[in-house]
Formats: structure tokens, C-alpha cells, sequence
């Protein structure tokens, strides 16, 4: 008993083809399209590489490279296929290796599931990538003259203004690290000798933040020094002010930004395979159809076409035998050469 | 003696008529591209024009935008027109329009022109426009509790930091200005007192600028406060700390690009629009000449003008004249003038009793 069954005349055939044709040329596109948005991820991690510490992970856009490339080959193979399948001569030719072609289609519809679902765990992993590169990041932030650092600071301002953020979970972490480097401390002065003596390891520790930090928004001129101290400025309550400096952490603004990336990458590699599914479907009908002939020697007789030969348990049961056998059959061979040496 | 005058087989109008229609829906696509281009500058123009202090400027993209729809309108008809000239039968229907379709043709690609030209010769109404708009906002930048001035700091600031500029003409115009709103001044320090008290205005000016001036290519930590007095860095590395370019320069540069591409993006889409009218012209002229001639399988002469371009303009200009006559009465001879010669009114009345002697 067939799987969905369907009866074909020759004009129902024609047109199923043609429909198929059609489709086939839109998968190119869309192969097109996750070859591309592979592309699109790859250059935009490796634009901010150095925030991830050159440690990112390009496994996700190589992989979305990879997927479209092959669905960009099947397709066309597709295509040229089912164009050829109106004319029975053609036809012939890609008869034999339509059964592993079809085999193949729904392995590699399959994958693309996986794909899409990676797309969407993958931001797991890159929040610890960005924490971990944000920190060091910012710890070599004063090193403007140490080769392979000095664009570090740079990097860091321009990321968060363009970003609105600042620090990596939020402003304080400024104060955790000496961002001013030691060539622009004037160590004769009383003041730096104290701070620099005031913690463990020597650094030059301050409550204030990079000028990248300020808020254009802010109704008052910037107050990037001193920060906790009301004192210092006039009218200023640090708890309360919130239009100074950006209140988001760099790490959260990076990880929402490739986040919603990521998520629309994803839900567009689930709408591919839905279009993938679909054409393998119609290949399958395609392809039944015109190996059913109700009289092989007239094109033009009736068929039936469907999507398994048999029902489902019974094909899982008949690729679970052949699987068997070969497993067997592969033992016996082993077997045969030890069984002559004993005689 | 006619201008331009081109002999045209039956065979070739047909080509011509087949070639303007094409030509003109490229035409109605040129159109677009002009409307697009007007829309575009006329969004630039917006992004910044708190900082600038007319809004006459705004004329342009006006101008390119109206005529970019004038564009696709006219080309649009014109397309029509010219398929339906190939063949004498439908000119006949044409006829009378096409001589004011040629003319609103002409008229709009002066249009056109002018456009172009107004691209280019805008510059110095757009520096003027910058430098007083400039002034003012940096003015107002500490206004943040004024209504309708309350954007002005967060629009510097990113005015700043997007061009990489700093004040009008350079850094030290942040000098001459209270960029800091006496609300976070302290009045009772004596300090802030004083330094308000040493200008005229009661000011408080300070050698410091913005946040928004430092440089991101800067080695070290930015230095916005103080920059009069020399310290522990040299006067030659203080050169890169802030944005050493004026705002007004940077804004300078940004429209006058935009607006030369644009400028000549239409001066290449007005070239094309006199080519295409040229050919209506033709078309138009041998139609009306092959319809004289009767024979609709005959040649005829196409032409620019009838005559030479003195005629021409000499008889247009009588017909202004004549035009203006009709509405001045006064001048009509035969209106209100005493009669000279006494005419015998009862020669033509009395019956014929007289009779000859």
C-alpha cells in the first residue's frame, strides 16, 4: 500500500513538471540567499574580531557557506532533471541515479534543519566569547603603543558610540582597569604616586570612563571623571543620573545585536528547507510517476505516482533488513578467508 | 531657409516614430531617477538642517523632484503620441496637440537645466546658511531646558562625532561661547564668579570643549578641559587629540559632493531629454509636411524651424504684438474718428420722381 497515492495522466504529468521546474529554479535563489547570509556572518564577525579576542568561532557561516553551495548544485541538477523528464529519450539517462539523488535530497534537508537550529543555539557560546574578549579587550585599552594592540582603543570608541554602551556589563567595570597608559601619568605628582599605591598591583585606578562613553542625549556637558563623588560636581546625584554616561554593557549590546542577526538568519534557513522539502516531494512524484507507466512502451498512458512504495513502517523495516544484510554479508567476508586457512 | 532640415523616406518616419517611443520610456525611467535623486537630497538636507539657518536651500530637491515627475508624465504621453505617429491616419489625431506638447517638452527641460545649474551654484548660499546655522546651535547648545532648542546638544554632539569635526571653523569657537548651562553651576564658588565676571557678558567661558570634539584616533585619553595651558604633553601631539576640522567646512564638503554627483547626473539626463525632443520635433514637422503633401507613401522634409531663427523670432514676436492688440482698443482706426468726407445721405433715399429734362 503506497504512501499518498495520486494518479497521473500524461497533461498532469506535463504540468507537475513544469511546476517542479519552477520551483527547483526558486531553491537555486534561495541557495543563493544562505550562501550569501553565510558571507554576510562571516565578514561581520571578522569585523569585530578583535573584540572577541580573534578567538570566534567561524564554524556557523562556514557551514551556511557550505549548505548553499550544495543546495545551489542539487537544484540545478533538479532542475535539469525534471526539464529532461517531458521527454522520455532524456529521460532515460537520469533514470538509474534519480533513487540516490532523492536519497541524498533528503539527507541534506535534513542537515539544513540542523543548520537552522544551530543558528539559534549558537548564542550560547558567543556571549562567553564576547565576555572574554570585551575584558581583555578593554584591559589593553591604554596600550596604544604595544604592536598588534595600539588600534585597541580605537576599536573600543568607536564601538561604543556606535553602539551606545559602555564597559562590559555596565560603566563600573572602568573602574576596575587603568585605561590611561603610564606614558600620560606625570609620576612626579603626589596624587597619581597615592593611587598608584593605593592597590595591590600598582595600577593607576580611577572613577571615570573613556569620553565614548557620554550620552549625547544628556541635558548637562559630560562628567566622564570622578563619578561617584557628588561633591565634585555641582547638582550631581550619581545614583540618580541616568542620562550620563550609556547604561547598557557592551557584551549585552554586541550579543542582542548578533542575536537578532543570528535569529533572522535562522528563521530564513527554516523557510529554505520548507522550499527544499517541497521540490523533494515533487521529484519524488516526478520521478514515481514515470516509473509506473500503466504500458512502459506509450508515453502517454496513465501512471500513478506517490511518495513512499510502501507505508512508512514497512519501508523503515525494509531499510532496516537491507542494512542487516549488508552488515551480515560484510561478516561473512571476513569470515570466508579464516575459514579457508583452517581446512 | 528652414533649420536643420533632414528629407525623411516613409520607411525612416516609421523608424523615428518606433525609436522616440523607446526613447521616451527610457525617458519616463530617467524621470524617476531625477524624482529619486530630488527626494534623496531633499532627505540629506533634512538629517541636518537644525544647524542650518535658511531653509531656502531647500528649493533644489523641490525643484528636482517637481521636475522629475513633470518628467515621467510628459514622456509618458509622449511615448503614446510618437507610437501613434508612424502611422498618418492616428497623427490626424495628434495634430493639434503635438505643437503644445513640444512646447511644455521644451519648457521642461530648461527646467531641467536649471536644476543642474542651481546644483552647483549653491555653494555659497550653503556656506553662508552653515556658518549663521552653526553659530546659532552652538549657542544654544547649553539650552537643554528651552523648548524647541532641547535637541540642539544631542545634534552637535552627533553632528561631531559623525563628521569628526569640532566648532564652526576649528576647536577654539567652544571658547568664545557658555557651552555649560548655568543650572550645573555652582554660583556660590568663587571660582564660577569670578570667571564670570572677567568677560563683558557674564559668560562663563572656559578653555574646554565638548566631549564630542575628542578624536577616536587619539593614543591617549582625551583632553577636552584646559587646552590653553601647555602640560605634561607637548604642543605638537595635542594636534591629535581633538578633531582639528570646522563642522562647517565638514558639513561644506558632504553637500557640495553629494550635490556635484547629482549636478551631473542631470546635466547627463538633460542631454538626453534635448536628444529626445529633437526627435519629436522631427517627427512632428515631417508628419505635418507628408500630411500636406497628401500622399501618405511620399517623402518629406523634417526640420527644427520653418524659417531661419531671425524670422522665426521676429514672427513670433509680431504675433506677441498682434496678441497685445486685440486687448487695446484705442488704437483701432476705425473707431471714434470724426468723419471728413460729408456723405449725401438723401441720394441713396429719395424715390425716383425727378425726371429728366
Amino acid at each position: 500500500m503506497a504512501l499518498l497515492p495520486v494518479k497521473f495522466d500524461l497533461k498532469k504529468r506535463v504540468k507537475l513538471a513544469q511546476t517542479v521546474w519552477f520551483m527547483y529554479w526558486f531553491a537555486v535563489l534561495a541557495g543563493v540567499l544562505v550562501l550569501s547570509m553565510g558571507l554576510f556572518f562571516k565578514i561581520e564577525l571578522r569585523k569585530r574580531s578583535e573584540l572577541m579576542d580573534n578567538n570566534e568561532s567561524h564554524f556557523l557561516p562556514n557551514l551556511l557557506i557550505l549548505m548553499g553551495l550544495i543546495a545551489c548544485s542539487i537544484n540545478v541538477f533538479g532542475g535539469k532533471v525534471c526539464y529532461d523528464s517531458l521527454d522520455p529519450d532524456k529521460f532515460a539517462k537520469w533514470k538509474p541515479m534519480l533513487k540516490t539523488y532523492l536519497v541524498f535530497c533528503v539527507g541534506f534537508n535534513a542537515l539544513l534543519l540542523v543548520t537552522a537550529v544551530l543558528c539559534f543555539l549558537m548564542r550560547i557560546p558567543m556571549q562567553f566569547t564576547l565576555a572574554e574578549g570585551l575584558r581583555n579587550g578593554m584591559r589593553y585599552y591604554k596600550d596604544t603603543d604595544t604592536p598588534g594592540r595600539c588600534y585597541m582603543k580605537r576599536t573600543l570608541d568607536l564601538m561604543q558610540i556606535e553602539f551606545r554602551c559602555c564597559g562590559n556589563d555596565n560603566y563600573r567595570d572602568w573602574f576596575e582597569i587603568q585605561w590611561v597608559s603610564n606614558r600620560y601619568l606625570d609620576f612626579s605628582s603626589k596624587e597619581v604616586k597615592d593611587r598608584i599605591g593605593s592597590n595591590v598591583d600598582g595600577q593607576y585606578l580611577m572613577d571615570g570612563v573613556p569620553f565614548s562613553c557620554c550620552n549625547p542625549s544628556s541635558p548637562r556637558p559630560c562628567i566622564q571623571a570622578q563619578m561617584t563623588n557628588n561633591t565634585a560636581h555641582y547638582s550631581y546625584d550619581h545614583y540618580t543620573e541616568d542620562l550620563n554616561v550609556w547604561k547598557r554593557g557592551c557584551r549585552e549590546a554586541l550579543l542582542s545585536y548578533y542575536g537578532g542577526m543570528m535569529n533572522t538568519i535562522g528563521a530564513l534557513v527554516i523557510l529554505v528547507t520548507m522550499l527544499e522539502a517541497s521540490v523533494t516531494v515533487g521529484m519524488q512524484y516526478v520521478h514515481s510517476s514515470l516509473c509506473n507507466l500503466a504500458n512502459p512502451e506509450d508515453p502517454e498512458s496513465e501512471s500513478e505516482g506517490w511518495l513512499l512504495e510502501k507505508t512508512v513502517k514497512e519501508t523503515f523495516t525494509d531499510i532496516m533488513d537491507k542494512m542487516k544484510s549488508m552488515g551480515k554479508g560484510i561478516k561473512v567476508e571476513e569470515g570466508e578467508p579464516a575459514v579457508e586457512t583452517v581446512s | 531657409m528652414a533649420v536643420g532640415k533632414v528629407t525623411f523616406s516613409k520607411v525612416e518616419r516609421e523608424k523615428l516614430a518606433e525609436v522616440l517611443w523607446l526613447l521616451n520610456w527610457i525617458s519616463v525611467v530617467t524621470g524617476t531617477i531625477l524624482f529619486g535623486l530630488g527626494l534623496f537630497l531633499r532627505v540629506e538636507i533634512h538629517k541636518w538642517q537644525e544647524v542650518m539657518s535658511e531653509q531656502g536651500i531647500l528649493y533644489v530637491p523641490d525643484m528636482l523632484i517637481t521636475t522629475g515627475l513633470a518628467a515621467c508624465c510628459i514622456n509618458f504621453f509622449g511615448g503614446k503620441i510618437c507610437l501613434d505617429c508612424a502611422d498618418t491616419n492616428k497623427f490626424l489625431r495628434w495634430k493639434l496637440v503635438m505643437m503644445p506638447y513640444i512646447i511644455c517638452t521644451f519648457f521642461f527641460t530648461s527646467c531641467v537645466l536649471a536644476g543642474a545649474l542651481m546644483c552647483y551654484g549653491i555653494r555659497s548660499q550653503m556656506e553662508e546658511s552653515l556658518f549663521m546655522g552653526l553659530r546659532n546651535a552652538m549657542r544654544y547648545y547649553k539650552d537643554t531646558d528651552t523648548p524647541g532648542r532641547c535637541n540642539l546638544k544631542r545634534t552637535v554632539d552627533l553632528l561631531q562625532i559623525q563628521f569628526q569635526c569640532c566648532g564652526n571653523t576649528g576647536y577654539r569657537d567652544w571658547f568664545h561661547i557658555q557651552w555649560i548651562s548655568s543650572r550645573y553651576l555652582d554660583m556660590s564658588s568663587s571660582a564660577v564668579v569670578d570667571r564670570m565676571r572677567s568677560n563683558v557678558e557674564g559668560k562663563y567661558l572656559m578653555d574646554g570643549v565638548p566631549f564630542s570634539c575628542c578624536s577616536t584616533f587619539s593614543p591617549w585619553p582625551c583632553i577636552q578641559h584646559h587646552l590653553s595651558t601647555s602640560s605634561t604633553q607637548d604642543k605638537q601631539s595635542q594636534q591629535l587629540n581633538l578633531w582639528r576640522r570646522g563642522c562647517r567646512q565638514a558639513l561644506l564638503d558632504h553637500y557640495t559632493g553629494i550635490m556635484q554627483s547629482i549636478g551631473l547626473t542631470v546635466l547627463l539626463i538633460w542631454l538626453f531629454e534635448l536628444l529626445v525632443l529633437t526627435g519629436v520635433r522631427y517627427l512632428q514637422t515631417a508628419m505635418e509636411n507628408v500630411l500636406r503633401l497628401g500622399d501618405p507613401e511620399s517623402e518629406s522634409d523634417g526640420w527644427i524651424l520653418e524659417n531661419s531663427l531671425a524670422e522665426t523670432a521676429r514672427s513670433n514676436f509680431n504675433i506677441i504684438k498682434n496678441l497685445g492688440k486685440c486687448y487695446q482698443v484705442d488704437d483701432d482706426p476705425n473707431i471714434n474718428v470724426p468723419t471728413q468726407v460729408q456723405v449725401p445721405v438723401t441720394s441713396y433715399f429719395v424715390p425716383e420722381t425727378r425726371t429728366k429734362t
